[in-house]
């Protein structure tokens, strides 16, 4: 028996039925068609689904679709403006903070919620405030330098170099 | 320092341009499999098995067709008829795609559903009966080779046991010789745990066959496109699947690692599904059928030993290996090296002897085992080599800096030929020590040690100098299924002198489409920007066997270089023409040619690459473009140093990665800033085994551990605040001296943070822990050798 929901994602209404067992990811993914948000695992461990739920990070996976009716989400594809990138996708782009790709749009939304509540992060806040989000490639240094890098921008505040330091 | 020869507008070698790929993934417009989405796919779902090892008495689909969209529903006999059913690996040996009576290991495909919806696919899957007759299987590969274990590969006529192949190298008898005579030997078993690759993107594919074409276009997570294609084609061209009419797609991978280098049978159900109704088919597996199910990595129990002299001259090395490979032999190695380059095993030290040996053995687990991230096996060696350095050190009382200086190669000992055949290309394992011992402060940390060595805190210094071993390879020796394993390389420049470059390699994260575009830009002046680099489409891309093992620089990017040079050379035949001099009077920067001695009279590439379609010299082919085919001469040998420095907690003892520093050394680097990432995520991939990932097996051949609940892959909490540099010993044969960098850290930084805790441990007479070392492993440790103090419970 399908269920007819209403919802916002990214400014946009879509009205559409569904099955109560939908998982949210799913239906963004597939039936809403935005396939930036991604799926790495089965048991909500890996936080490659992660978006915003009226401005809360979740892991999509985890929302069934009908509970997410009336609610404004927020995916990868919806946080440049038209002025251009987020500060969080600079960050991340400029500080090499993604490999493959993968996990950086689930990252980038929890990181987003974590600068809201934390403008101006350490480091270990920033590791454990991404600790649920799982990355493979890149040792998570650039990660945390990107995050930094965004909380900055956020702030106003002088940017930090984005080069890369050696032991010399 | 790197040094640049271009402009930072050209951005070739050495500057730390940002990635080109990246703004496609920020917006979320990255492709990767799962995103392909073509009309009328159908979904598949796998059955898999509950048990290790089994006989099918019954598999009863007549529920599962009943739901409303279920088309079909395959098993091994349905594949039997297209003789479908086996499939050749890599190794020469044979995996099932589906089975048609016995089930080899838990987690085994053993049906496939196909449906119109994802869901109506998996209550499809929950709604197949499968009656099984459960056996008892063989989990510990030390006991599959008893009289009284039970054959497993029944399916070959002549197998009388549970061997399946023997390989050494070395002086045996010299070897042995030495150990007898020897002042002092060491001796450790150890164990390379079977771990996954766990990239955070599992493999999946659509497979699109055209009936009326008799046309295959496949999207699949794979790290050699051509390789693939060309297996599908050997297996399926009886058929009518010839090669022409399979087209492979390699979209953006999630990361790869080695473990989308093997088919998996759910590629080829797919496939076989598709050609038989006619429609796109889409599988994508879930995170535990991917841990549970696909290739796993390293499981070598390895008995090392070496033999030296009471000051510390290092004289042999003898190695013993049993191999786990599950029920089939599908490692993703050359195929004239059963391990791999296990036989770089005597590392960086300069050993005049050596023996190696390795056992395989079938086992009712998971095959495999794929190289991850990792030059085949180099891991288990550096592992091998590295742990028993520490323990001579510790034997005879001498520092393991002081140790490695003693018996390092030396700088001018290179080509350095080793004892068990390998040709080092070049090397300064000095340089990179004595620069890694200075970024950790590595005296005063000894100080700090002995100092609270004396309170009873834990503290503990570990170093691992490797060697690696990459870039297969020469073709005289280097094959997968007899294609030799060169790799390839085409650019084509627009009249407007921008250009596509195309490659038979393939990135999963690593950075090619701005790392190959520098090298091009070095070589040609054009700016990298200005480079667009495709991968991944067998129709447009030339032939080449992929990316994995650090082979991508070593031999696409020397392939990038010589394409390049054809066309310089080109450019300036057509420069002479146009400026009227002879070719000898013209003399290059990066992106022009002048007059000697006259620079006001020059060219730049542009003007060039426009003249050869508009203005090219009589007699000239026109056009800007080159191909090239590189076979490497010889391996690369990148090498490292890296120091750790742990806190163990002396109640709890949890383990605290205080510092890691390391300096790897790849030659000259292409992208400083990328070259890094390489080593910070590769440095994470090896805390993972060292300290975190294992997968476990009960005595029923259960696997414990089969999701990313229990399976513990570093968060940014585990991971430490990796510090790294370098030093730079350019490979002599590579066209622009690069060795190549991503592996290196998952080889090398596995040893040292053992090293590191075994060091802490050392007043209480611990020489040796198996990886993953966790708190547990201390404390069973250290209650055995009698030093607790404390009655804690075990639980």
């Amino acid at each position: 028996m399908k269920k007819e929901i209403t919802l916002k994602i990214n400014g946009e209404e879509f009205t559409k039925e569904v099955e109560p067992r939908t998982l949210l990811v799913h239906f963004i993914r597939e039936d809403i068609g935005m396939t930036g948000t991604h799926i790495g695992c089965d048991t909500s461990s890996c936080g490659a689904c992660t978006i915003l739920i009226d401005g809360k990070s979740a892991k999509s996976c985890t929302v069934l679709a009908v509970q997410a009716a009336g609610k404004e989400i927020t995916t990868v594809e919806g946080i440049a403006t038209t002025e251009g990138a987020h500060p969080i996708q600079e960050g991340f782009k400029e500080n090499h903070g993604l490999h493959c790709g993968f996990c950086t749009p689930g990252m980038m939304l929890r990181a987003i919620e974590l600068l809201e509540k934390n403008p101006d992060p350490t480091e270990e806040e920033i590791r454990w405030g991404i600790s649920g989000n799982l990355c493979r490639c890149t040792g998570y240094n650039n990660i945390v330098k990107s995050i930094k890098y965004a909380g900055a921008k956020l702030r106003g505040d002088e940017l930090p170099s984005t080069e890369p330091v050696f032991v010399e | 320092m790197i040094q640049c020869k271009t402009s930072k507008e050209i951005s070739g070698m050495g500057h730390s341009m940002k990635r080109k790929e990246d703004d496609r993934f920020i917006h979320g417009k990255g492709n990767y499999t799962d995103d392909v989405k073509l009309p009328g796919t159908l979904y598949m779902d796998i059955v898999r098995s509950p048990y290790a090892y089994a006989k099918i008495k019954n598999i009863d689909s007549s529920e599962a067709l009943k739901i409303p969209g279920v088309l079909a529903v395959v098993t091994g006999k349905d594949l039997e008829q297209y003789n479908l059913h086996w499939m050749p690996t890599l190794m020469s040996d044979t995996q099932m795609v589906l089975p048609v009576d016995t089930v080899m290991y838990q987690a085994q495909e053993v049906a496939a559903v196909i449906a119109t919806e994802k869901y109506i696919a998996r209550d499809a899957r929950e709604a197949v009966k499968v009656e099984y007759e459960v056996m008892k299987p063989v989990v510990d590969p030390f006991k599959s080779l008893d009289a009284d274990a039970p054959i497993l590969r029944t399916d070959k006529p002549d197998k009388k046991d549970n061997h399946i192949w023997h390989w050494e190298v070395g002086q045996k008898e010299e070897t042995e010789k030495i150990f007898q005579e020897a002042e002092v030997t060491v001796k450790e078993q150890m164990h390379i745990p079977r771990i996954h690759v766990a990239s955070i993107e599992t493999c999946g594919c659509v497979a699109s066959y055209d009936k009326v074409d008799n046309h295959l276009t496949m999207y699949m997570t794979t790290q050699a496109p051509h390789a693939i294609r060309t297996v599908f084609a050997l297996v399926a061209g009886h058929v009518g699947l010839t090669e022409e009419k399979i087209r492979v797609i390699s979209p953006d991978i999630g990361g790869g690692f080695g473990g989308k280098v093997p088919v998996y049978p759910g590629y080829v159900i797919a496939i076989a599904a598709s050609f038989l109704i006619g429609k796109p088919v889409k599988w994508i597996e879930d995170r535990s059928e991917n841990l549970q199910a696909d290739s796993f990595a390293r499981d070598y129990h390895i008995t090392a030993e070496l033999a030296g002299t009471k000051d510390g001259k290092i004289l042999a090395t003898r190695m013993k290996v049993l191999a786990d490979h599950g029920y089939t032999d599908a490692s993703a190695n050359p195929s004239k090296f059963p391990t791999g380059m296990f036989s770089i095993g005597t590392g960086s030290y300069d050993y005049p002897n050596a023996f190696m040996e390795a056992d395989a053995v079938y086992t009712n687990k998971p095959p495999g085992g794929v190289a991850y991230r990792c030059s085949f096996r180099v891991t288990e060696a550096v592992h091998a080599i590295e742990r028993i350095t520490d323990r001579f050190a510790l034997e005879i009382g001498k520092d393991p800096a002081a140790l490695r200086f003693q018996n390092f190669i030396k700088k001018e000992q290179f080509p350095y030929h080793s004892p068990t055949g390998w040709e080092y290309d070049s090397g300064d394992y000095e340089a990179g020590l004595k620069l890694a011992m200075k970024g950790v402060d590595y005296d005063n940390l000894r100080i700090e040690q002995a100092e609270k060595r004396k309170k009873g805190e834990l503290m503990g210094i570990g170093l691992s100098t490797f060697t690696e071993i990459v870039g297969a390879g020469p073709s005289k020796d280097f094959d997968i299924l007899g294609i030799k394993m060169f790799d390839s390389a085409e650019i084509r420049v627009h009249p407007t002198g921008k250009a596509i470059a195309r490659f038979g390699t393939k990135s999963q994260g690593q950075g090619h489409e701005t790392t190959y575009a520098q090298i091009i830009a070095e070589e040609l002046g054009i700016p990298a920007k200005d480079i667009q680099i495709e991968e991944g489409d067998t129709d447009t891309a030339p032939y080449g066997l992929g990316t994995y093992a650090s082979r991508s620089t070593p031999t696409a990017g020397a392939a990038a270089v010589m394409a390049a040079r054809k066309l310089r050379d080109k450019a300036k035949k057509i420069a002479a023409y146009l400026l009227e001099v002879s070719e000898d009077d013209l003399e290059w920067e990066p992106g022009k040619f002048s007059v000697k001695g006259a620079p006001e009279k020059s060219k730049t590439i542009q003007e060039i690459i426009f003249a050869s379609y508009t203005n090219h010299p009589q007699g000239m082919e026109a056009g800007f473009e080159a191909t090239h085919y590189y076979d490497p001469p010889n391996l690369t040998f990148p090498s490292g140093a890296y120091i750790c420095v742990v806190d163990i907690d002396s109640d709890t003892f949890e383990i605290k990665v205080r510092r890691f520093v390391a300096i790897d050394d790849a030659g000259h680097i292409i992208n400083p800033m990328i070259a890094q990432g390489q080593v910070h995520g590769g440095l994470t991939q090896g805390i993972a085994p060292a300290m975190y990932e294992e997968l476990i097996y009960d005595d029923d051949g259960n696997i414990l551990n089969g999701t990313l609940m229990d399976y513990l892959v570093p968060t940014a909490v585990e991971s430490p605040s990796w510090e790294t540099g370098h030093t730079v010993t350019p490979s002599p044969h590579h066209p622009i001296g690069a060795k190549g960098i991503g592996e290196s850290p998952t080889v090398g930084a596995p040893p040292a943070i053992a090293n590191a805790i075994v060091d802490a441990l050392k007043p209480y007479g611990i020489t040796h822990l198996d990886i993953p070392i966790t708190p547990y492993k201390i404390f069973k440790a250290l209650k055995e050798k009698g030093v607790l103090d404390k009655n804690i419970v075990e639980s």
